[in-house]
């Protein structure tokens, strides 16, 4: 088995690629059926393979497993060191490998129902194959560049699938806007590896590791302000992530994301590529646990999110936006884990995340698909008689979001709010106070939407439960959405099985939030004595009071509280302020340096200036030439004038 | 060696362009097909000239000479190192494409207009291998005529104007650059251009010659401020013009900087690197925001060429940064500028070439005439996405490899330079996505966009072999790197030795 890991790797990541050029070349060569049979195919094959890989490392318990594909280029002699593609298969690769393999498969089968009869059929799977593929990239990656490869692939394969229906208006800005901010964030991932290669002369994972201390010991003067360089590496690939996982003040492609297809939006933007920043900062763990600062940064950055994200849920009516501000604020959760050095539990819900979250959305999709394409919730209700799978899948989902145990978000969310309140890093406070405040919200806007979208009194004509292309994976989710927590729990944390990958944190806030445990009951237990618990229901109580009992309080509160309900409503003006900032300065900028100093200052002026003048100075000059004896012999004397006086005057 | 494979590479294309120039009008003969097997000749022979270079040392190779001029040490002598093989093929490759891609654009004048194309291609050959500074200086003015002739009479719109004033504007700058060729080969009693390598010149001379250098080259590149002519040439080039402008008539500048002012005058360069890193960044950064508010598609890339040439002369000029340094780091940031010249000139060749499909169909070039072409060209979009994401260098497309290599190399002379050079990230994103957005996407704008044709034929193949350069380069840019090492380690080891006695 360990002899083909390679080609086990090589295979899961060719499968989708090929796959993708496949269907994306064929045109009309190939039916609607072999586009999807093709990549779902290829998609179901790499996750049985990734299946064996988990297999091999966690059953079999081999060792990581590093190897070099091909070097990209290598210096030779010229500069020593070499720039390779290859892979690192370990616990944590092989975690998240599964868990990507699982859901875009799901994805895929889905899909064959949700875009049925859409023009750009075959488009949407060949560019979700292709996404697969960028994913697995990224993941697979034992180094920066690669990572980076698959970092900007799957950033691609973002765009083009938010601006997948390229005619609609508010789809195309959406995707430029998600590509534009994410290159902002790249800026500083980019600037980040370079800082990386100056001190370490290598991208390569081990050899980072292995000369952390040398960034540790260096410090840089910016001024007055000396900075670690370790410390500075860090801020700046945080800064990366910022922009992939959707952190404040970077998160403002994620909502405008959602105008792409639904299955996207569950596969991209909730379970994927949006957790690609939580998997980098995993990934580099052994480099932020020798920053204070930066972990102090993350820490107080995912918090803010978690909570404030969450708030905007409340307000919002179109229900995938919803759905994208919880996503917001549950990305917020996953950091405030990594910032509080419990990296493992960070990852732990990043996957418990992707189940529950996805059959959200897919959710969602089937409630929109039942409705027509209609997105807008108070179109809704009573949908509960006419959509039983759907509602039922939904319901599970939303208690795993609200963490209720046994459901699969409480054991990892629960995890995350002890950690924030076990950690000793600076804002560790403030960050408990968010997250457990942000227990509260979620609870609130998962059964406001729940509420709105399937009670009430509603009536509707012709809206069916769809096939069960799109139920059957509902039905996966929601059964794991119930027990991965259960499943992964004792695995992942209690064992400590990513503790290879995550070196042991200085600050062991995992240790101390697990070493109380014994037995899945006590913990279950414990937690009807904590105050999220109590927060949670507070929440749904909430909901069901202004959502299912009286349906005309929330309109009253708005209006009582019309300033808050605005600046939610807005979003905290974040996007206006951009626009202003970003959008429009810039157009200005580039007007005035085209105009004024290109146009007018140097062409005009100065190139086609010299031109005229040149020209000026010949038409004076021939002016000279008059060719009358008279005039000639009139300069000549004053010139010999002239001459003698100077002569004189010598 | 059996045959002098660099002159034929310069000869048969002159020869057979003057060939198709004198059966212009006899019927029997198919000029285009002509044209085209010539130049696919060409990327064979180019393809040999690479397997049979031998990677292992810096030495000239495929050296001719002929005497020419012998009492003065003006000689026709030719020879590739590990850089300007690269360029050779580049061009051989391009003008193939080029060709290919214009088959139909091209409405009078074919077999002029095809003429002109194989001489311009032999004459830029000669550029890139002449190791004789007069002869590297007669092919260098040479070019200037064929494409002011392309300009100026299969062009569009004010042509006449712009081929006057790309003639007029380059011209000026390669006058000095002959004076200092002539000082140099005077003081040294021969003209050839590796001897120049050895001589010795005190600080001021070195200075003026610099100068003189940088005027003639930094107009060609085009560096701001002397930019004005190229968006004006590229407007109203025709597609093939602006594809074999853009693709490697720009890069007879950085090229110049890379043969002349590094390895001759590296004491100047060093003293002069500073002001040329910040016309550098200002070229980066500046014109990207002029880029942004184009209306017209071919000013668009024109600017966007800027501001990657930018990053060619940051990556020439960074090594003097680094003076005391080992040379891994310089020979990142020189490789990358290398790199990146010749990814530009596929990707900005395969944008000029798709506006010009554009333009060959709707007769504007006008972003807010055009909207949703992708509704009737499909597969032209979808290439053309290829192209705009390798323009602004997303990993995984040539664009990607020398912009990376660059900005590595830049973080360690200085922070700040790559601080500035990294903002082309979204930079070049902004403007070139956003062009995307306007022209591809939407609902179609006109019944004219509606019924457009894709592209097919020759079109398709000039995308297809562009794209897969693009992506092969991207992916894995050894081969092209890995044959620059030992001529990057030579020319540093001389720009990095002063040449004061």
């Amino acid at each position: 088995m360990f002899g083909h890991l390679t080609e086990i790797c090589l295979a899961i990541l060719l499968l989708p690629l090929f796959s993708a050029i496949i269907v994306g070349i064929s045109g009309r060569n190939m039916t609607i059926a072999g586009a999807h049979r093709i990549t779902t195919l290829s998609v179901g094959v790499t996750f049985i393979l990734s299946v064996l890989l988990a297999k091999s490392i966690f059953i079999d318990d081999f060792s990581t497993y590093n190897v070099n594909l091909y070097s990209w280029f290598s210096g030779r002699d010229i500069f020593p060191f070499a720039f390779h593609l290859g892979f690192m298969i370990d616990e944590l690769s092989v975690v998240m490998l599964v868990m990507v393999s699982l859901i875009s498969f799901l994805v895929h089968v889905y899909s064959i129902g949700y875009m049925s009869g859409d023009e750009g059929y075959k488009r949407f799977f060949a560019y979700i194959a292709f996404f697969t593929f960028a994913m697995y990239l990224l993941v697979l990656a034992n180094n920066f560049l690669q990572l980076f490869i698959g970092w900007e692939g799957v950033g691609v394969a973002s765009y083009l699938l938010i601006g997948f229906w390229f005619k609609k208006e508010s789809a195309i800005n959406g995707s430029l806007k998600a590509f534009l901010v994410n290159r902002v964030s790249d800026f500083g991932f980019i600037l980040g590896l370079a800082l990386i290669f100056s001190y370490v002369g290598s991208l390569d994972y081990q050899i980072i590791f292995a000369n952390k201390l040398r960034l540790a010991n260096h410090i840089i003067n910016f001024g007055s302000i000396e900075i670690s360089v370790i410390t500075l590496v860090c801020l700046l690939i945080f800064w990366g992530a910022m922009g992939k996982s959707a952190q404040m003040p970077l998160h403002v492609w994620l909502p405008e994301s959602m105008e792409g297809p639904t299955p996207i939006s569950a596969l991209i933007h909730a379970a994927t590529m949006v957790t690609a920043g939580v998997f980098m900062v995993a990934r580099m763990s052994p480099l932020f646990e020798l920053s204070e600062v930066a972990l102090s940064v993350i820490l107080i950055i995912g918090a803010t999110g978690a909570l404030f994200m969450g708030l905007i849920a409340i307000v919002m009516n179109d229900i995938k936006r919803v759905v994208a501000y919880s996503t917001l604020s549950q990305l917020g959760y996953m950091m405030v884990a990594m910032g509080t050095s419990a990296y493992t539990v960070g990852i732990f819900h990043l996957i418990t995340h992707a189940c529950f979250k996805a059959l959200l959305f897919l959710g969602a999709g089937s409630v929109i698909v039942a409705m027509h394409h209609e997105q807008d919730m108070t179109k809704m209700g009573g949908l509960r008689k006419y959509l039983p799978i759907t509602y039922w899948t939904c319901f599970i989902g939303s208690l795993a979001l609200v963490a209720l145990p046994p459901f699969a978000g409480f054991y990892s969310k629960d995890m995350i709010i002890q950690a924030a309140k076990a950690s000793n890093i600076f804002g560790a406070e403030y960050a408990y106070c968010c997250v457990l405040l942000g227990a509260l919200v979620t609870a609130i806007y998962t059964f406001r939407a729940f509420f709105m979208t399937f009670h009430g009194k509603v009536e509707h004509e012709n809206v069916q439960e769809p096939g069960f292309v799109i139920t059957v994976p509902l039905i996966i989710l929601a059964f794991l959405s119930i027990v991965i927590g259960f499943i992964l729990f004792e695995p992942m944390l209690i064992n400590n099985l990513l503790k290879e990958p995550i070196v042991t944190p200085l600050h062991n806030t995992l240790d101390s939030i697990t070493s109380s445990f014994n037995g899945h009951l006590p913990f279950i237990g414990h937690a009807f004595g904590t105050k999220v618990f109590w927060l949670t229901w507070l929440g749904i109580l909430i909901a069901f009071i202004f959502y299912y009992l009286y349906p005309n309080l929330p309109t009253f509160v708005s209006n009582r509280l019309s300033l808050i309900y605005s600046i939610l409503n807005n979003k905290y003006g974040f996007d206006t302020l951009y626009e202003i900032i970003f959008v429009r300065s810039s157009k200005f900028f580039g007007d005035i340096l085209t105009k004024i100093v290109d146009n007018l200052i140097i062409d005009f002026t100065l190139v086609d200036g010299l031109g005229v003048v040149t020209n000026k100075i010949g038409r004076l000059l021939s002016k000279l030439q008059t060719g009358l004896v008279s005039h000639y012999l009139s300069f000549m004397i004053v010139g010999t004038t002239l001459l003698f006086i100077w002569v004189i005057l010598r | 060696m059996d045959i002098p494979l660099l002159s034929v590479l310069i000869w048969l294309p002159i020869l057979g362009g003057v060939f198709v120039l004198s059966t212009g009008n006899i019927k029997q003969f198919d000029n285009r097909k002509i044209s085209m097997l010539i130049s696919f000749i060409t990327v064979l022979l180019s393809l040999s000239l690479y397997s049979q270079y031998e990677q292992s040392h810096h030495l000239w190779q495929f050296k001719e000479i002929l005497q020419w001029i012998p009492r003065v040490g003006i000689n026709y002598e030719l020879g590739v190192d590990g850089i300007s093989i690269l360029f050779v093929m580049l061009i051989c490759f391009m003008t193939f494409v080029t060709i290919l891609a214009t088959w139909n654009s091209i409405n009078h004048s074919v077999s002029q207009y095809l003429a002109s194309m194989l001489i311009l291609q032999g004459l830029l050959v000669g550029v890139f291998s002449s190791l004789n500074a007069i002869l590297f200086y007669i092919f260098w003015e040479a070019t200037l005529i064929p494409m002011y002739l392309i300009i100026g009479i299969w062009g569009s719109g004010n042509k006449i104007y712009a081929a006057q004033k790309f003639f007029i504007f380059t011209f000026f700058g390669s006058a000095l650059f002959l004076a200092a060729l002539i000082y140099l080969g005077v003081i040294n009693n021969t003209f050839n251009m590796i001897s120049f390598y050895s001589l010795k010149l005190e600080f001021f001379p070195q200075l003026i010659i610099f100068i003189a250098f940088l005027l003639g080259f930094a107009i060609k590149i085009p560096m701001w401020p002397v930019h004005t002519w190229l968006p004006h040439a590229h407007t109203e080039a025709p597609a093939g013009g602006s594809v074999i402008l853009a693709a490697v008539l720009l890069k007879m500048g950085a090229y110049g900087f890379l043969r002349f002012s590094l390895p001759i005058v590296p004491d100047a360069c060093n003293f002069f690197a500073w002001p040329m890193i910040i016309l550098s960044l200002i070229a980066i950064v500046y014109i990207a925001f002029v880029a942004l508010v184009q209306n017209d598609l071919k000013r668009l890339i024109a600017y966007s060429s800027i501001s990657h040439m930018g990053f060619v002369t940051l990556g020439c000029f960074l090594i003097f940064l680094m003076y005391g340094e080992s040379i891994s780091a310089k020979a990142l940031g020189l490789e990358g500028a290398i790199i990146i010249m010749i990814s530009h000139g596929f990707i900005s060749g395969a944008l000029f070439l798709g506006v010009g499909f554009i333009y060959d169909r709707l007769h504007t070039r006008s972003i807010k005439e055009l909207q949703g072409i992708a509704n009737s060209m499909p597969i032209f979009s979808s290439f053309f996405m290829l192209f705009a994401l390798a323009n602004i260098g997303v990993p995984g497309t040539s664009g990607f490899v020398g912009e990376f290599m660059v900005i590595l190399s830049a973080f360690q002379a200085n922070v700040w330079i790559a601080f500035f050079a990294a903002s082309t990230l979204f930079l070049s994103a902004a403007y070139t996505l956003w062009m995307y957005k306007r022209v591809i996407f939407g609902v179609a704008k006109s019944d004219s966009i509606v019924a457009l044709a894709d592209i097919h034929g020759m079109e398709l193949v000039a995308f297809i072999l562009l794209a897969f350069m693009v992506i092969w380069i991207g992916f894995y840019p050894a081969p092209i790197i890995e044959i620059m090492h030992t001529s990057i380690g030579n020319l540093l080891s001389i720009a990095s030795t002063s040449k004061i006695v």
